[in-house]
C-alpha cells in the first residue's frame, strides 16, 4: 500500500516536473512589451481579432470611418517589438502566433509591419 | 424616368439652395460638412472634385508627380517600364499654331465609372462621396478595369513591395491608381499633389467639394469654362481642366 502511495507521488512529481520543461511543448512567444489594456479583453481578441480586423477593413475601406479603435496600425503600433520595431520576425507579435497556430498571414503583401509617421495633410 | 429625373433636380436644388442659408456670418442653416468625425461614413452630399488651370500649370514641372510617388510610396522597385504611376504629367501641342499646354492627368473619378462596370469582384467601386478605389482585398489583378479606363490612369503592381506608407497599403498583384489621397481627405486635408503645387507657387490644382455652392470649385467652374477631358463619354468626372 505504502509503496503504491509513495509510487502514484512520484509519478505525480515527475508529469508536474516533465509539464515545467521548457522547449517541450512549442509555445508562441507572445511577449506584450506595452503594458496596459487591449481595446478589447485578452479572450476575445485572441479568438477573434482576425473579425475585428475585418469589419474595421470594409468600413474604413468603402465607408472612410478611420476610427482608431479597431484599426491595423493602432495594432502594429502598440505590438511591435521595441527592438525589431515590427510585428514580424521570429518572435515578432504576429508572426510567433501565427506560425504556432499555422495560419497564414497575408496582410503584411500590402499592410506596412512597422510603425511609421502619420502624413500632415494640411486642411485645404 | 424624366419625371423621377426633374424631381432629383428639385430635391438637389432646394438642399443646396437650404445649405446655402446663413443664420449668421459663418454659421450655416445646414453645416456642410469637409472634415467629417472618424465615426461618421461619408455620404453623397459631398462630391469631390478637382480643377486643373493649365495656363498655370508649367511645362517640365514635376511636383505634383513627386510628391504623389512620396505620400504614395510609388517607385520603389525603380522598373519605370513597370512601375506604378497615378499621375503623369502631359505636354500638348497644337501643330499649327505652336500653342502648347501641359497637364497632370490621373484619375479623372467619373461619376459612371467603366472600371467598376467591368469589375468581375466588385473590388473597383465609388465611395459615396464620388472618390472611385481599388479594394486590394477583394482584386484579383485580372486587369479588366485598366482595359475599360478611357484615361489610362490605372496601374498593376507587379513587385513585391515593403517600403509603404502605413496609411497607404499597396502589393503586388493588384490594380491600383489615385484615390485623391482619401486618407488624407477624410481627415480633412487636400490631396498631396495640390498641396504641392500650391508649394511650388503655380496654384494650378485646385481641390474641393463641388456639391458646395459656397466651395472655391463649385464657384470657379460657375465661373468659367472648364472641360471634362472625353466628355462625349457622358462619364461626369470629378477632375475637370481649365483651358484646353
Amino acid at each position: 500500500m505504502k509503496a503504491i502511495v509513495i509510487a502514484v507521488l512520484w509519478g505525480l512529481t515527475f508529469a508536474a516536473a516533465h509539464a515545467a520543461e521548457p522547449g517541450r511543448t512549442p509555445l508562441p512567444a507572445i511577449a506584450i512589451e506595452k503594458p496596459g489594456q487591449c481595446v478589447e479583453p485578452k479572450e476575445l481578441m485572441r479568438r477573434d481579432h482576425m473579425k475585428l480586423l475585418q469589419h474595421q477593413r470594409d468600413k474604413t475601406m468603402h465607408q472612410g470611418i478611420r476610427t482608431k479603435k479597431h484599426s491595423l496600425n493602432e495594432c502594429i503600433a502598440c505590438h511591435a517589438g521595441q527592438k525589431t520595431g515590427t510585428v514580424l520576425g521570429k518572435d515578432g507579435f504576429c508572426q510567433s502566433c501565427h506560425e504556432y497556430a499555422a495560419v497564414k498571414l497575408d496582410c503584411w503583401d500590402c499592410h506596412q509591419p512597422k510603425p511609421g509617421q502619420k502624413t500632415a495633410g494640411a486642411k485645404p | 424616368m424624366s419625371e423621377n429625373k426633374s424631381r432629383r433636380g428639385f430635391i438637389a436644388a432646394s438642399t443646396a439652395a437650404l445649405a446655402g442659408l446663413t443664420l449668421a456670418p459663418g454659421i450655416r442653416l445646414v453645416e456642410i460638412a469637409s472634415a467629417k468625425p472618424d465615426n461618421e461614413p461619408v455620404t453623397s452630399k459631398v462630391r469631390w472634385g478637382m480643377l486643373i488651370d493649365t495656363s498655370r500649370c508649367q511645362s517640365g514641372c514635376t511636383d505634383c508627380v513627386t510628391a504623389c510617388g512620396k505620400e504614395n510610396g510609388l517607385g520603389e522597385v525603380k522598373k519605370p517600364r513597370t512601375d506604378a504611376q497615378w499621375i503623369r504629367k502631359i505636354d500638348l501641342k497644337e501643330l499649327k499654331s505652336g500653342h502648347a499646354l501641359s497637364l497632370p492627368m490621373m484619375c479623372q473619378h467619373c461619376a459612371h465609372p467603366p472600371c467598376v462596370d467591368v469589375c468581375p469582384t466588385g473590388a473597383s467601386f465609388k465611395r459615396a462621396d464620388g472618390i472611385v478605389l481599388v479594394d486590394r482585398h477583394i482584386c484579383i489583378g485580372c486587369r479588366y478595369c485598366m482595359m475599360a479606363c478611357p484615361y489610362k490612369v490605372r496601374s498593376f503592381v507587379h513587385e513585391p513591395h515593403t517600403d509603404q506608407n502605413p496609411e497607404v497599403p499597396r502589393g503586388q498583384g493588384c490594380v491600383e491608381g489615385c484615390t485623391l489621397c482619401v486618407h488624407r481627405v477624410d481627415r480633412g486635408g487636400t490631396p498631396a499633389c495640390v498641396e504641392a503645387c500650391a508649394a511650388a507657387g503655380h496654384n494650378a490644382m485646385l481641390f474641393g467639394d463641388l456639391n458646395d455652392p459656397e466651395s472655391a470649385i463649385a464657384k470657379r467652374i460657375r465661373e468659367v469654362k472648364t472641360t471634362q477631358v472625353r466628355a462625349d463619354l457622358k462619364l461626369d468626372l470629378g477632375v475637370r481642366y481649365e483651358g484646353i
